[in-house]
């Protein structure tokens, strides 16, 4: 080989070489203006709501009932409903989400059984949340005879929000390395004795943020309660939980028609007249901020015990 | 032993309650854990049974080759094919986009961002899938749609196009979460016997990390699409509720998920044919779900690397 026809070849490898490491900085440009244009997108649409919503955005907002007239018309009735549908997913998703996950990662035994109930749970996660709207309104609403109410869309939204809690509670539980099990067991607790006095205290944060997320979810889904029939013109207020004699608590609430934020706000998108396209980017934004204050909320807690726990 | 001494917890009396409650409790916890079954089983009663009840009055074969769907109209029609045609279509205009931008943000965020910068960013991306999907449906309604019209002038209104574009960007970090943890399941070794090879990064991302975390990506796609077949709001607002037997974007149409949302707006008496219709739907929903579902399995079967 002769001296040129080295350096040509040692030439056209170097030119390769250059092309290739520029190819490489192209992608980290483009992979960097992706993602930033995801983030810009959703700070657009955050500003676009308060945008258009700035003019509804007031006290009286939030204390209206919904009006025919959209200046007039405010979301009184539908954060109520939402505040008490979640009350109760929260207390029915909760602790059911977090025994089954304890049963799953604790207790359950390695069988066939056993996985039918993981299979399960992932599915679940999985099915489309309207066809649990399908499943609540032939179950709860008719079968059960709960009616169009409150506690319906609280469990309709609770079976929704399940596999989350479950999910989030097993990867926190998983977190417990296994020598603390194994140093208490080795004291004579029993497995329950275990799981409450050790697994579950380390995996509160976990748990939370499961818990969090599972509810930042239920607050902004639609459709299941809309196909359990939601009203969107509601100008009354359940009745209220807590009384003035005894026994101060009541129930009656649980059977009350209802409304919702996210009804609402999809009651105001679909109608003709523009004015109602304000109030529909207000509550929006109020949907909004408190589905982003949900999820800050859980990321700053599992960063807090992540931080906080040294094995 | 009168006092509660050290003794009498370990006494037999107390290591039989203690065994007791445990088993009580651990009844009471698997009694949790079944809840998810009998969810599972509830579905697929309750849309089977309604459904039976549907099919006793329209026939399967007109059901699945009828090209109108009009069951609320007096001259009533129940083919499902323009509901398909419409929840497919806007789940094509979907994964259109959340595919290539879902991967290359995984590519970017597990092989080239640096620590601080993905741990940073991946929560903030995360919020794209947690916005409530009514307020999509107004972006893309009152945002999205009006831009598209400044480039397509005939564009309606209500059309799937802006539907689909922001289902999207909905799933966008369903995909790309799911392709980072695939990514970064393949073991370092490899990228590094790539660079030993002379690979620049982005060879390796390309031909070793990408191939490698195959059947990874492809449930990330399969997770992407039955979000997108099974998503509401959106199309219910932006893409008009008219079933229209098309697989034109820039057209309106229902999908399955809008039609139930539009029945059950209206007042529909329990037990009648429309209140049925929509279980059939449902069905058909879950249906379409569980064959992608299936076809995402056996390719991430079929691709699975082991290491």
């Amino acid at each position: 080989m002769s001296a040129s026809a080295a350096h040509l070849e040692a030439e056209a490898l170097r030119r390769g070489l250059l092309r290739r490491k520029l190819l490489d900085q192209i992608f980290v440009l483009v992979g960097l203006i992706v993602m930033f244009a995801c983030l810009a997108i959703l700070a657009i649409l955050f500003i676009d709501l308060v945008r258009d919503g700035a003019e509804r955005f007031g006290w009286d907002f939030f204390t209206n009932f919904a009006s025919r007239h959209a200046e007039r018309a405010g979301i009184l009735a539908a954060w109520v409903g939402t505040s008490l549908i979640m009350l109760v997913t929260a207390t029915c998703a909760v602790p059911v989400g977090v025994a089954a996950a304890i049963y799953l990662e604790e207790y359950a035994p390695k069988n066939w059984f056993t996985a039918v109930i993981e299979i399960n749970v992932t599915n679940l996660a999985g099915v489309p949340s309207i066809v649990y709207g399908l499943l609540a309104l032939g179950l709860f609403v008719y079968q059960f005879d709960l009616g169009q109410s409150i506690i319906a869309a609280g469990l309709t939204l609770a079976l929704l929000i399940l596999p989350i809690v479950i999910v989030a509670t097993r990867e926190a539980i998983r977190a417990v390395p296994k020598a603390i099990r194994e140093a208490a067991y080795g004291l004579g607790a029993t497995r329950w004795e275990v799981t409450k006095d050790h697994v579950l205290p380390y995996s509160t944060g976990g748990i939370l943020t499961g818990m969090i997320l599972g509810l930042s979810r239920a607050i902004g889904e639609t459709a299941p309660i809309i196909t359990i029939g939601a009203l969107s013109f509601i100008a009354f207020l359940p009745e209220s939980p807590l009384k003035g004699e005894f026994p101060f608590i009541s129930f009656a609430w649980l059977k009350d028609p209802f409304t919702a934020m996210p009804i609402q706000m999809f009651n105001w998108v679909s109608r003709p007249d523009q004015a109602f396209q304000a109030n529909a980017a207000a509550a929006g934004a109020i949907l909004l901020g408190m589905t982003l204050v949900m999820n800050g909320l859980a990321i700053w807690i599992r960063y807090r015990f992540r931080k906080k726990i040294n094995w | 032993m009168t006092s509660p001494t050290p003794s009498s917890v370990i006494s037999r009396r107390g290591l039989r309650y203690r065994k007791v409650r445990d088993r009580m409790i651990e009844a009471l916890l698997l009694a949790a854990g079944l809840v998810a079954v009998f969810t599972t089983l509830a579905i697929v009663a309750i849309l089977l049974y309604e459904s039976s009840a549907f099919f006793d009055h329209v026939s399967i074969v007109d059901f699945l080759t009828d090209t109108l769907w009009t069951p609320l109209f007096a001259d009533a029609h129940y083919g499902i094919l323009p509901l398909v045609a419409g929840t497919l279509t806007t789940t094509i205009v979907a994964l259109l986009v959340a595919v290539p931008l879902g991967t290359t943000i995984a590519i970017y965020l597990s092989e080239f961002a640096p620590h601080q910068l993905r741990e940073t960013v991946k929560p903030i991306l995360e919020l794209l899938g947690a916005v409530p999907t009514v307020v999509y449906g107004y972006f893309a309604l009152t945002m999205v749609t009006p831009v598209l019209q400044w480039f397509m002038p005939d564009l309606p209104g209500f059309n799937m196009l802006s539907a689909g574009l922001v289902i999207g960007l909905m799933i966008v970090p369903y995909v790309s979460s799911v392709s980072e943890d695939a990514m970064r399941a393949v073991p370092r070794y490899m990228r590094e016997g790539s660079y030993a090879m002379g690979a620049t990064r982005l060879q390796t991302a390309l031909r070793v990390v990408v191939p490698g975390a195959f059947s990874g990506l492809a449930a990330a796609f399969i997770l992407g699409i039955s979000r997108a077949v099974g998503e509401t709001m959106v199309v219910a607002i932006a893409a008009g509720m008219q079933p229209n037997f098309t697989f034109d974007p820039r057209q309106p149409a229902a999908t399955i998920t809008a039609y139930i949302v539009q029945v059950s707006l209206g007042d529909l008496p329990h037990g009648s044919i429309g209140y049925q219709s929509i279980f059939a739907a449902g069905l058909v929903l879950m249906l379409l779900t569980l064959i992608f579902n299936i076809v995402g399995f056996s390719l991430t079967r079929r691709f699975r690397e082991a290491y």
